[in-house]
């Protein structure tokens, strides 16, 4: 048996024991022990060294409020979390925990030195030390502080595990499972409404499980607590959340938990996932959150030994671990008595109760002073602890009084290897302030308090400042579990508890919270931060005067613990210090997580594959077999070229350009977007939508249209078929298809109501193949069924229904490559088929699949341009040289009005045009900047850039395309594009660099 | 059909569970209009018009017709082809100012089919799918993680799913990701 | 996430929606007419209230519909929605 585990008594497994190790040396543990336990079990307190000057520091908790005992745990290189609080880590065979921030060992901690130097290390530090000279910071003080200070290590392998997130919806979500949360559940549950109730721990029961004196409905409160669990559980409409930590409560009742699934387990099952993210939309919410109790500061109050009250009767009651043999207990309320007896009671010495009021005795229940006099405890009232003793561990407490002045007087020591302190309980108000609810302040609890709830929600029990007797909490929560039923509509009824209470679980007595701190050197306020008393103090010398203020300068309540252990001293510290009333100080947020939550959690299930959508296109198989080389475009996997052996990407666009320009070629452009615009009114929406007049096309006949923004800028572009009075095909660029589609959705709900008109993606329905090149209409011809596709039935821009070996078939006559061109439509299961027949086809004629960069070079050789690339949102029709398409006629259209605007028509706006490098090996950067007079030192007054930039295998140079300042104006002139090799110098031109006269497309 | 990854990659491969199953019906079309053509539509259909929102329509036929809004229908035919069944809707719509759309190849439908879809759904989709909130026959226009879904209940644990075809092999990579938490034994 | 009352569908959660901007800016009928000024302030100039906000929203991933939403911007809080084109409720803060 370990050291100060108790032979009989609390809730642990006895039947196997579990070993584990910390810091490499192996330990025995129970079923039901936290690795907190386990440790104090052993024998072991000191656990950590403290973020700043490395102290001493033990296990000061029970719960998620632990600022100190924080640890790595360790399953493999992977699988290594840092700052776990040791208090809520769940034991299990084999577990393997490494204490932080100490170098080389725990023991002999090499960072220790720090606390030499503290007094050059004083509050706002770092504001003023390590501010000259300024490059230092990143080369000197960040690193070096970086290494000093700071907490546990991640791991640098990828995370192996799953993580999980799902949606629930309850009309009832109970946080906490203490005696209000249960009886909350139950209310709420027996009336048959969905309930969620989670808790952070692995059991629920909270203040119950260690509570062995009281009754309810004739059971002990454990066995009462194991009744109500069986039959929430039976319930099919409850969900039971053990191990879940509510961490954040955000608008609209919706509640993020974090469940930890695996991490208690030995053996982790494969697959399943580690944690799960729950985002819970509750109609209500009862917040049974409890309370947290406070420490007392007061020098040497960091040593490991020192323990909150409460903790301690949790490790006695639930683990069976005694943490002490010789106990002082420093007190401001009465919980401590409770602890005292319990303590005595199981074999303790408890060899004082320093309790700092003057007389504490009339808020006492009847029996407390025979009890502690039959006891031998020694009551000390009106007295302090003005420091601690030991080295590495607490063995003497010196206590005595304050006098007028603030003076010790009547000192003497008394040993002890424990000692508790118990500041009050303080409502845990975190998440209720998270929901935006207004906190009051409470003078006689001294504390904020639930106020106006800014949600459908209510706070039971200790969270709302019932921190006295069990009958109050548990009766408290079924009043809010029937209440929240009824709210959300179902028919709740409050059930009654028969309650005995233990007679010595009082909490209350009057709280001398502003008088008790006793300041002096190690007087800790925030034990996670490293904040003393006279860091608090420095800052109020300094002029700061809002809580806000104090807690950034100081960095007091600012660590992973969010100050819940430090918060209530430092304001009430601040505000004794202003002279102000507490409320008046002001009080800091509290901040979702509640507790840390990974990172992987909130990343859930998406991750690598299906962290976004990657689509494909009905063709995509066939691209792969073609050796294609992929980009993404948007979410879309597209073709970019297929080299053949030998080939970079150079040679196989310089070859794909070839075959399109001299025999034929053909292109995957499935995911062009199409929407069909359709109805009675679809006319007269296309013209007031796009520049372009509508009314004269033809049924059968196509059109480039051009999208503006209301702002007069080119925002889409797209070739535009007529195939019924009453309905168009409209095509849209791949990244713009869903925002076009929603562009015109705007317009057709909010603006033009007056149109009967109806617009469908069509996007996916249909495979687009593209062919092209002299030999096209060689190739298609025999597949067509006997269309006539000749130039007089199917001239350039038109469209026409037929088959392609009997697969239905919207062929379009178009060309986005200078050459003459078609677009085989069908839908999209027949893709593969179609595009295996014209392959077959185009065998005999040397057909070669060409992919997005060919697409792009052809493209650029006819300047035609590609949004996105050479628009970027200020660009006008007239800048790009698309003014032909307007139509001037119509009285409006979107954009129009912009475009009358006098700016922009300046003559210096930056125009579209073609670049040519007097080198023509050389090909621009995209996205190079252009000057206009060379050898300019920076800054160069800068008069475009290069937005397109490619080989041109069909000219046999480079060309490009850029925006530059009145740039139609200086086809001719020299620029110079400045680049780190040099000034290159390029003749500007017309941006169309082949068959300007489009005599290609026409045949 | 030459080429399986047309169909979705994860269709037809390990990662198509039984739970899971790809259903093709023999047409769909996107139909909009006024309240009008909509009743004229319903009554060429034989089928009371899915006219509020949540709602479909068609149980008992070879035709399903669900409420994607207010002047907005998805009809699913399961046995008549898209030809056949446009040319009936046109003719019956002649002279009604409407949209009718073949989307028949434009999305996919899935069917879920398990006692954990409800939860598996929730693993990406946020609606309250409680029989109570979302009965049975209830379908809507709704969101899977980053992909746009119609979501229809068949039965308390039997939803059709239909997805544009691209977002198909996403949508089944994450169901069966996320199934590992409720059927690890799948 | 928030809980968004579509005037057609009813409560659907926020990853439904798409946010449209501030509401109630409608297009001029005859933009000629307009000076360039008040056409730049049609394009770019928004309340931007702290409080109660008149915004757009559509219901893109449900009916697909447009509506209007008073919005307290300092709270979440959802005053009231009505269909696209119906006037701003008056009297609700």
């Amino acid at each position: 048996m370990s050291v100060a585990r108790l032979p009989t008594g609390g809730q642990v497994g006895r039947d196997r024991t579990l070993r584990f190790s910390f810091d490499g040396k192996s330990y025995e543990g129970l079923q039901g022990d936290t690795l907190a336990s386990a440790l104090l079990a052993n024998g072991v307190h000191l656990v950590g060294r403290s973020f700043k000057y490395h102290r001493p520091r033990g296990i000061m908790t029970a719960g998620p409020e632990e600022p100190s005992a924080l640890v790595t745990v360790r399953r493999d290189a992977a699988r290594s979390t840092p700052n776990l609080r040791a208090t809520q880590v769940e034991l299990y065979d084999g577990l393997c925990a490494v204490s932080q921030n100490r170098w080389p060992s725990l023991r002999f901690d090499l960072g220790r030195l720090t606390e030499l130097f503290s007094p050059l290390l004083p509050a706002g530090f770092y504001y003023k030390t390590f501010m000259w000279p300024r490059t230092a910071w990143h080369q000197l003080y960040e690193p070096l502080i970086r290494r000093m200070a700071g907490l546990g290590e991640a791991p640098l392998l990828p995370d192996p595990d799953r993580y999980a997130q799902q949606h629930a919806h309850c009309e009832v979500l109970v946080v906490g499972a203490g005696p209000a949360g249960l009886a909350a559940a139950l209310a709420a549950s027996r009336s048959g409404a969905r309930v969620i109730l989670c808790d952070e721990r692995p059991r629920f029961g909270g203040s119950l499980l260690c509570d062995d004196r009281s009754r309810i409905d004739g059971l002990a409160a454990t066995e009462w607590v194991t009744a109500a669990i069986a039959e929430l559980a039976q319930n099919p409409r409850v969900r039971l959340l053990p191990r879940t930590t509510a961490f954040g409560y955000f608008p609209h009742n919706h509640l993020g938990l974090s469940e930890r699934i695996t991490d208690h387990l030995a053996e982790p099952p494969a697959g399943l996932a580690r944690e799960r993210l729950w985002q819970v939309r509750a109609q209500q919410v009862v917040l049974a959150t409890g309370s947290i109790e406070q420490p007392l500061v007061f020098p040497g109050n960091d040593r490991p030994g020192v323990m909150l009250a409460g903790a301690a009767l949790r490790y006695l009651k639930e683990q069976a671990v005694m943490p002490g043999r010789r106990v002082v207990i420093v007190t401001i309320c009465d919980s401590a008595y409770r602890v005292a007896f319990e303590m005595q009671a199981a074999g303790a010495r408890v060899a004082a109760i320093i309790d700092l009021r003057p007389d504490p005795s009339p808020a006492q229940p009847d029996g407390w002073q025979q009890r502690l006099r039959q006891a031998g405890i020694a009551v000390e009232t009106a007295a302090r602890v003005l420091r601690t003793r030991g080295r590495g561990h607490v063995s003497a407490v010196e206590i005595g009084r304050l006098d007028a002045a603030g003076l010790p007087t009547g000192q003497r020591s008394i040993d002890c290897d424990l000692l508790l302190v118990a500041g009050g309980f303080v409502p845990s108000v975190h998440l209720f302030s998270q929901s935006r609810g207004k906190l009051r302040y409470d003078e006689a609890l001294q504390t904020y308090l639930p106020g106006d709830s800014a949600e459908s929600e209510r706070s039971a029990g200790a969270c709302r400042g019932l921190l006295s007797g069990l009958a109050a909490a548990l009766q408290d929560g079924a009043a809010a579990g029937a209440a929240a039923a009824n709210a959300s509509g179902c028919a709740g009824e409050e059930p009654r508890f028969e309650i005995i209470e233990d007679s010595t679980a009082a909490t209350a007595g009057r709280l001398p919270r502003a008088e008790a701190a006793v300041s002096g050197p190690k007087a800790f306020v925030d034990f996670q931060h490293d904040v003393m008393l006279k860091d608090l103090d420095l800052a109020m010398r300094e002029g700061f005067r809002s809580i806000e203020h104090i807690k950034r300068y100081t960095t007091t309540g600012m660590a992973t613990d969010q100050g819940k252990t430090s918060n209530v001293n430092a304001l009430h510290h601040a505000a004794r210090g202003l002279g102000k009333p507490v409320p008046s100080v002001g009080l800091t947020t509290f901040r979702m997580p509640y507790t840390p939550i990974t990172f992987a959690s909130f990343a859930g299930q998406a991750r690598g594959e299906i962290f976004d959508p990657v689509r494909r296109t009905p063709m995509h198989g066939w691209a792969v077999r073609q050796g294609a080389v992929f980009e993404d475009v948007g979410m879309w996997k597209r073709a970019r070229f297929f080299p053949r052996s030998g080939e970079d990407m150079h040679a196989a666009v310089a070859r794909e350009c070839r075959a399109v320009r001299e025999g034929c070629g053909v292109f995957d452009a499935s995911t062009l977007g199409k929407i069909v615009v359709a109805g009675p009114g679809a006319t007269a929406f296309m013209d007031r939508f796009y520049v372009n007049d509508w009314s004269k096309l033809a049924v059968g006949r196509c059109k480039y249209g051009v999208l503006l923004r209301d702002d007069g800028f080119v925002y889409d572009d797209g070739v535009v078929a007529r195939l019924a009075e009453d309905r168009f095909h409209v095509t849209t660029t791949t990244g713009g298809a869903a925002r076009v589609l929603a562009m015109m959705e705007d317009y057709r709900q909010t603006e033009w109501t007056d149109l009967d008109v109806w617009l469908t993606s069509t996007t996916e329905q249909w495979a687009v193949i593209a062919v092209q090149g002299p030999r096209a209409r060689e190739l298609l011809a025999p597949l067509v069924d006997g269309l006539d596709i000749s130039a007089a039935a199917l001239p350039h821009m038109a469209v026409v229904h037929g088959t392609l070996r009997g697969m239905p078939m919207m062929l379009f006559r178009v060309s986005f490559t200078g050459e003459l061109g078609f677009e085989v439509n069908v839908p999209s299961d027949q893709g593969a088929a179609a595009l295996d027949a014209i392959c077959e086809a185009g065998k005999a004629l040397g057909l070669t699949p060409y992919g997005t960069e060919t697409m792009h070079v052809l493209r650029a050789e006819k300047g035609f341009i590609i949004i996105g690339q050479d628009t970027d949102g200020t660009v006008t029709p007239d800048d790009v040289g698309l003014t032909w398409a307007i139509g001037k006629a119509k009285p409006d259209f979107v954009g129009k009005r912009a475009l009358a605007r006098p700016a922009m028509h300046a003559p210096d706006r930056k125009q579209l045009v073609g670049l040519l490098t007097r080198d023509p090996r050389v090909v621009l950067e995209e996205g190079a900047q252009v000057v206009d007079v060379p050898g300019q030192a920076p800054p160069m007054k800068l008069i475009g850039h290069v937005t397109s930039s490619y080989a041109s295998a069909t000219l046999g140079r480079s060309i490009a395309l850029a925006v530059v300042a009145g740039g139609r104006a200086r086809i001719g002139q020299t620029l110079h594009v400045p680049m780190p090799g040099g000034e290159i110098p390029v003749e500007v031109c017309a941006p169309v660099f082949y068959d300007p006269k489009g005599a290609r497309l026409n045949v | 059909m030459s080429d399986t990854a047309s169909s979705g990659i994860g269709m037809g491969t390990t990662l198509a569970p039984a739970w899971l199953q790809r259903v093709t019906p023999a047409a769909r079309f996107v139909l909009q209009g006024g309240p009008s053509a909509l009743a004229a539509a319903a009554r060429a259909l034989g089928i009371p018009d899915a006219d509020a929102p949540g709602r479909c329509s068609g149980e008992g036929t070879t035709l399903t017709l669900i409420w994607l809004g207010p002047d907005e229908r998805l009809l699913i035919a399961w046995l008549e082809d898209a030809a056949s069944l446009g040319a009936r809707l046109e003719a019956a719509l002649a002279g009604q100012a409407h949209s009718l759309v073949d989307v028949t190849q434009r999305q996919v439908g899935l069917r879920l089919a398990a006692a954990f879809a409800a939860d598996l759904l929730n693993c990406g989709c946020p609606l309250d799918l409680d029989p109570a909130r979302f009965p049975v026959g209830s379908g809507t226009r709704t969101l899977f993680n980053k992909t746009d879904i119609v979501l229809w209940r068949r039965g308390v644990d039997d939803f059709h799913i239909e997805v544009w075809r691209s977002f198909e092999d996403y949508l089944v990579r994450w169901m069966a990701e996320a199934a590992q938490d409720f059927a690890p034994q799948r | 996430m928030l809980l968004i009352r579509c005037p057609h569908c009813g409560e659907r959660p926020e990853p439904e929606f798409a946010y449209g901007g501030e509401a109630h800016i409608a297009r001029p009928a005859d933009p000629a007419a307009v000076s360039d000024d008040d056409w730049a302030a049609y394009l770019y100039l928004r309340t931007n209230a702290k409080g109660v906000h008149a915004e757009r929203w559509r219901h893109t991933r449900g009916c697909g519909r447009f509506f209007n939403a008073l919005r307290d911007t300092t709270t979440d809080r959802f005053i009231a929605t009505y269909k696209s084109g119906e006037k701003r409720p008056e009297g609700l803060r």
